[in-house]
């Protein structure tokens, strides 16, 4: 198993954003969030990644324990994050921007073949490769931050909404990308979406999360099938 | 023709010096959003450095006494270690703390230095002749000018084409800019926090050393306060230039600088008494104009 969330529950001050969530992944599988806007997918990401630290619950990725380690030892264990909003770093060039995550590879040899495979997935990010990233528009700044995830060779990728600000025919690419690699290199997919819709095409298992809990899990495209997707998403019979 | 020569030399040698502290400044303002007040302070500190501690009126000197090219690392070792250590006895432990707190510490860590000076060398300014000679002037196209503005503008270049270098060319270097700009995403991408952060506290304060050296070699004289007015300076540099941004900081420090030296020479007789409040006006009207700074980084404005 390459995560396992163990119970962990997180809060904002006063505000409880996640609440005994508990999810697995094993290595080359892929798992999609969904769940409503504030549902607390964000924060299940942010609390994996080590930008918040969980109040109760445990995390173990690739046989270590990360419940409290920093963001940067929980990277170099092959977690790469592409969290909510665009974080490129607007004043250093795009391939500055691409290099950043190969810093903790111990072997750099694969560093070309990396910057030649997402110049290949986003040619538009070759032909500006010199310029800062803070000129490109937002559905470029998005392609960038997760050829960016993609450089640092992880063994899982975590990515909050990666349509968003994505035209329809990116959104594929960067999918196709996605799976490719997950057949060619066992990448692990824990991918966060608003909608089903990706989880279905995908395939690979879904968890439905509201309120800061996980009040759905199983196969996407079984979980699709029924009333209870809906169901759980509104919140129907609860009120 | 010589007048303006005279005036691009003053202005450029005075803007140095701001320059520099701005950029010591805004360094550690990007990675961890602290304003070290206590900046001035190491200046101080190097500045005593080269003596040995006594509270004769007349200085010791000691470490002043080493041929320049011991000398000036010596120097540069002691403010970047100075540094590093108030980053890792104190700064490491307020990481996540409120802007303010972080700022009051670093205005307490400042007079705690400041009264170890006064302690060990009193109050008394003394007078320190380190490298005097410099201060002869040279002939250069009809101007006379001392050789030690010529040394402090080409030394500052130096220090900032260097910086450019090492933060353009190399990976450590590339790192601490994002580090700068967003550092919780620089540590997802597997950036140590740590030893960005000192580094940047040492780069800091080797800055206020080359400053202290500077200064000691110009006015000849130590006095445990002679940093803070070159702090206060270069901190508006900082937040003209939009806090955080690097160029921003250094042009500014040179604006100022600029601005500074014209006003000594245009204002009228009367006025020049006053010449910092009209300094102080033109940064009023700066910030009124563009709250956000001159060169306002991107990342200042939406962080979250």
């Amino acid at each position: 198993m390459l995560l396992k969330v163990e119970n962990i529950t997180t809060c904002y001050g006063q505000l409880t954003a996640l609440r005994n969530a508990s999810l697995s992944i094993d290595e080359g599988n892929t798992l999609f969030v969904t769940g409503p806007n504030g549902a607390g997918k964000s924060t299940l990401l942010k609390t994996i990644a080590g930008v918040v630290s969980p109040v109760e619950g445990s995390i173990m990725l690739a046989g270590s324990p990360v419940t409290r380690k920093t963001p940067e030892d929980i990277a170099r264990l092959g977690f790469s994050m592409v969290p909510e909003g665009r974080h490129v770093f607007g004043s250093l060039t795009i391939e500055e921007n691409l290099r950043l995550g190969t810093g903790m590879l111990t072997d750099k040899s694969g560093i070309a073949e990396g910057l030649a495979h997402v110049y290949e997935l986003f040619p538009m990010l070759a032909e500006r490769k010199h310029n800062p990233a803070g000129v490109l528009s937002g559905g470029q700044q998005q392609m960038l931050v997760i050829a960016r995830a993609l450089m640092a060779e992880p063994r899982l990728i975590a990515i909050d909404e990666p349509s968003l600000g994505l035209a329809p025919l990116v959104i594929d690419q960067v999918y196709d990308a996605l799976l490719k690699l997950r057949e060619t290199r066992g990448l692990t997919l824990l991918i966060v979406e608003q909608s089903s819709t990706r989880a279905i095409l995908a395939g690979g298992r879904m968890i439905l999360m509201r309120s800061g809990e996980i009040v759905l899990e199983g196969d996407a495209v079984q979980l699709s099938k029924g009333d209870a997707l809906q169901a759980a998403y509104f919140g129907y019979g609860e009120h | 023709m010589t007048a303006i020569l005279q005036f691009a030399f003053d202005a450029l040698s005075v803007g140095s010096i701001y320059a520099l502290g701005a950029l010591g400044i805004a360094l550690i303002f990007g990675v961890m959003r602290l304003v070290n007040f206590a900046h001035g302070d190491y200046v101080a500190f190097c500045v005593f450095a080269l003596l040995w501690p006594s509270i004769d009126v007349v200085a010791i000197v000691f470490v002043g006494n080493l041929p320049w090219y011991l000398l000036i690392p010596v120097i540069l070792a002691i403010g970047a270690g100075l540094s590093v250590l108030s980053e890792i006895l104190i700064f490491r432990h307020l990481r996540n703390s409120n802007p303010a707190t972080m700022m009051i510490t670093s205005f307490a860590l400042g007079f705690v230095l400041q009264h170890v000076l006064l302690m060990l060398f009193t109050s008394r300014p003394k007078s320190i002749n380190l490298w005097s000679n410099l201060s002869l002037p040279v002939e250069l196209m009809g101007a006379r000018i001392p050789l030690l503005q010529v040394i402090t503008i080409v030394t500052t270049i130096t220090i900032l084409f260097a910086l450019v270098t090492f933060l353009k060319r190399t990976q450590f270097g590339i790192e601490m800019r994002a580090a700068a700009e967003d550092f919780t995403m620089a540590r997802m991408l597997g950036v140590r926090a740590n030893r960005v952060i000192m580094a940047a506290f040492a780069v800091s304060g080797m800055l206020a050393a080359a400053i202290g050296l500077i200064l000691a070699t110009q006015t000849g004289t130590t006095d445990i306060n002679m940093g803070m007015p070159i702090m206060l300076v270069a901190f508006v540099a900082t937040v003209i230039g939009g806090l955080g941004s690097l160029p921003g900081a250094v042009i500014c420090g040179f604006l100022i600088g600029a601005a500074t030296v014209m006003l000594q020479v245009f204002l009228p007789l009367e006025a020049r008494p006053f010449r910092d409040a009209f300094v102080y006006l033109a940064v009023i009207a700066c910030l009124v104009w563009r709250p956000q700074g001159l060169f306002s980084p991107k990342s200042a404005r939406e962080r979250v």
